[in-house]
């Protein structure tokens, strides 16, 4: 601080490009301290989400599956009750935390913590802030999918290398799920609205084929279950899980490719309104 | 270059207006800061101060009015903007999940400053902040001074052309102040701009080389300390007691003395030229108050004057 200011140190270069309003391309250094801070703080958070599906499995897989017995499996052929609802909890998990960490967490670090307060104060733009929060909880999704994969084949679930696939298409699962929920959140103004998102995230969790086939529905019950965006998960996991691949498979995966378009878009449009008040 | 106007002047607002709804927060502000002047934002709780500092950093969308920073609008180069402010927020708003010297480092990356540039200026910081010996300490662990003064070290990472500081010293100790204003005199004579709200008017008087008092999101008078204090009260003030009960009643009597008077709960103000020569004034009239006091006229005076007594929420 040596130096005197001029009026010529007070000119400033800009450079035109597209979304520069809103975006710095700097989105790593919100990554690197999310890693910095998960480092210091709160790795200990972060183990326990890991168990929550594991916890799942045993429960229902083991104890409840010895009632059960064998069910019919995506193929046709015979499978374990804990293989069949296996993939199906690993999709659960990656929507509930790509939902969690793209709605309760920003909409906490938003409103409370003022976290996002002091980055936006700095050269990063609001986009830069969003795509380093979703990478984020992508990383973190991907993560808890390569531990539980890990965890069905310790368990005998995993009979084909193609259930390795299931880590690749959690982490695309949670993307759909984060590209909306931080779109969402730009909605929401108090804790009262933020539960809406569990009166919806429940049901679904409940309901869409993850314990029992969506055979068991009468036909307009089953179709509003395929237009929700959980079904879909569940399918091309539990498909990728025996290495099934039909052209269901391919509709389930763009079903997900347009959900991220789509709330992308959202969340793109609504950065002004969630960030800048 | 595109949109490079005014570049005259470092912080340029024109008819500046943000609305809340039907609440306007700042109604149609107007106002230049040259390169290096030390400008100051003075009002009551809810003015409209922050919501200005806050449209200056384009961290809130205006809803009409011009604003233009470094000749650039924040709304649309709020990046580029923000790489040459600093800013000292009403709340701390440090980063709890780091460590304080972390708090830095981390905060330098946000303007994409490289590591090598960081670790020196982050310890540079801490000494400056007088926070050395907590550089490894949590957060939320600093006293509410330490934290302050946290805040300001982080504003100062990416050595900025421009400094923003929301009432800087709320809460701060005495000393605590006192260093601060130091500091803000130093970057202050290295060209820094500073643009600052308080409602501490001695902090203004240190500091400001020019000031505006905003009420109800206006501006009520601009100018420096001085200007302000002459334009708008007496070069004097007599303060006189004469007991809760009597000091309405005994307002009558003394009509006619000095420029100005104003009748409180606990005393009765006489705005005049000379003190002495008024309070010789009172005593012939046979009036005696229990405490006398003759004082330069501050520039409370003239905040109090422009924005009122009673209380605002």
């Amino acid at each position: 601080m040596s130096k005197v200011l001029t009026e010529e140190d007070y000119r400033v270069q800009v450079k035109d490009r597209p979304f520069s309003a809103l975006y710095a391309r700097n989105a790593r250094a919100v990554i690197a301290r999310g890693l910095r801070a998960t480092k210091s703080s709160n790795w200990l958070i972060m183990v326990s989400g890991f168990f929550e599906p594991v916890l799942y499995l045993i429960s229902m897989g083991v104890g409840l599956g010895a009632l059960v017995g064998t069910v019919v499996g995506p193929g046709g052929e015979e499978i374990s009750y804990a293989a069949y609802i296996a993939p199906a909890l690993l999709a659960v998990s990656a929507m509930n935390g790509a939902v969690y960490d793209s709605t309760w967490n920003v909409f906490f670090k938003m409103n409370f913590a003022k976290l996002y307060q002091g980055m936006l104060y700095t050269s990063l733009g609001p986009l830069d802030v969003a795509i380093g929060e979703i990478f984020l909880a992508l990383l973190r999704g991907a993560l808890y999918a390569t531990g539980f994969t890990a965890v069905m084949g310790l368990m005998g679930l995993i009979t084909t290398p193609w259930a390795l696939l299931m880590v690749p298409a959690s982490v695309l699962i949670a993307f759909g799920f984060a590209s909306f929920g931080m779109g969402i959140t730009s909605y929401m103004k108090t804790f009262q609205q933020m539960d809406w998102i569990n009166f919806v995230m429940l049901p679904m969790f409940l309901f869409s084929a993850t314990f029992y086939p969506l055979s068991v529905y009468p036909q307009g019950i089953q179709w509003f279950i395929q237009a929700l965006p959980l079904w879909h998960g569940v399918e091309l996991l539990r498909q990728l899980s025996v290495g099934i691949f039909t052209p269901a498979t391919a509709i389930h995966v763009t079903y997900y490719l347009v959900m991220i378009l789509v709330g992308m878009v959202l969340t793109t449009t609504r950065l002004r309104k969630l960030f800048l008040k | 270059m595109p949109n490079q106007t005014n570049t005259n002047y470092v912080i340029s607002a024109d008819q500046l207006t943000k609305h809340y709804g039907d609440f306007a927060a700042v109604n149609g502000i107007s106002f230049d800061v040259p390169a290096g002047e030390s400008f100051g934002l003075l009002g009551p709780n809810g003015a409209g101060k922050s919501t200005t500092m806050k449209m200056i950093g384009g961290v809130s969308q205006r809803t009409s009015g011009k604003l233009t920073i470094m000749g650039l609008d924040p709304e649309q180069h709020g990046p580029e903007v923000r790489a040459h402010l600093g800013v000292v927020p009403q709340q701390d708003n440090l980063d709890e999940e780091l460590r304080v010297r972390d708090n830095l480092l981390v905060y330098g990356r946000y303007f994409g400053l490289p590591m090598s540039y960081l670790k020196p200026k982050a310890d540079e910081l801490l000494e400056f902040a007088q926070l050395t010996d907590k550089a490894k300490a949590k957060v939320d662990s600093l006293s509410g001074g330490m934290k302050r003064r946290l805040t300001i070290a982080r504003s100062l990472i990416n050595e900025p052309k421009i400094l923003l500081l929301d009432e800087p010293t709320t809460g701060l100790d005495p000393q605590a102040r006192h260093i601060l204003w130091d500091r803000l005199f130093r970057l202050k004579e290295s060209g820094v701009t500073l643009i600052l709200t308080t409602h501490y008017m001695d902090e203004a008087e240190q500091l400001c080389d020019r000031l505006v008092v905003v009420d109800k999101g206006q501006i009520m008078a601009e100018g420096s300390p001085s200007t302000l204090i002459r334009e708008h009260s007496t070069r004097e003030v007599l303060e006189l007691r004469f007991g809760s009960e009597r000091n309405a009643t005994v307002a009558a009597d003394l009509a006619g003395i000095g420029e100005r008077l104003e009748p409180l709960p606990d005393r009765v103000l006489i705005y005049t030229h000379d003190g002495e020569s008024a309070l010789e004034q009172v005593t012939a009239r046979g009036l005696h108050p229990i405490t006398s006091l003759v004082r330069r006229s501050s520039l409370e005076d003239v905040f109090l004057r422009l924005t009122g007594r009673s209380l605002i929420d």
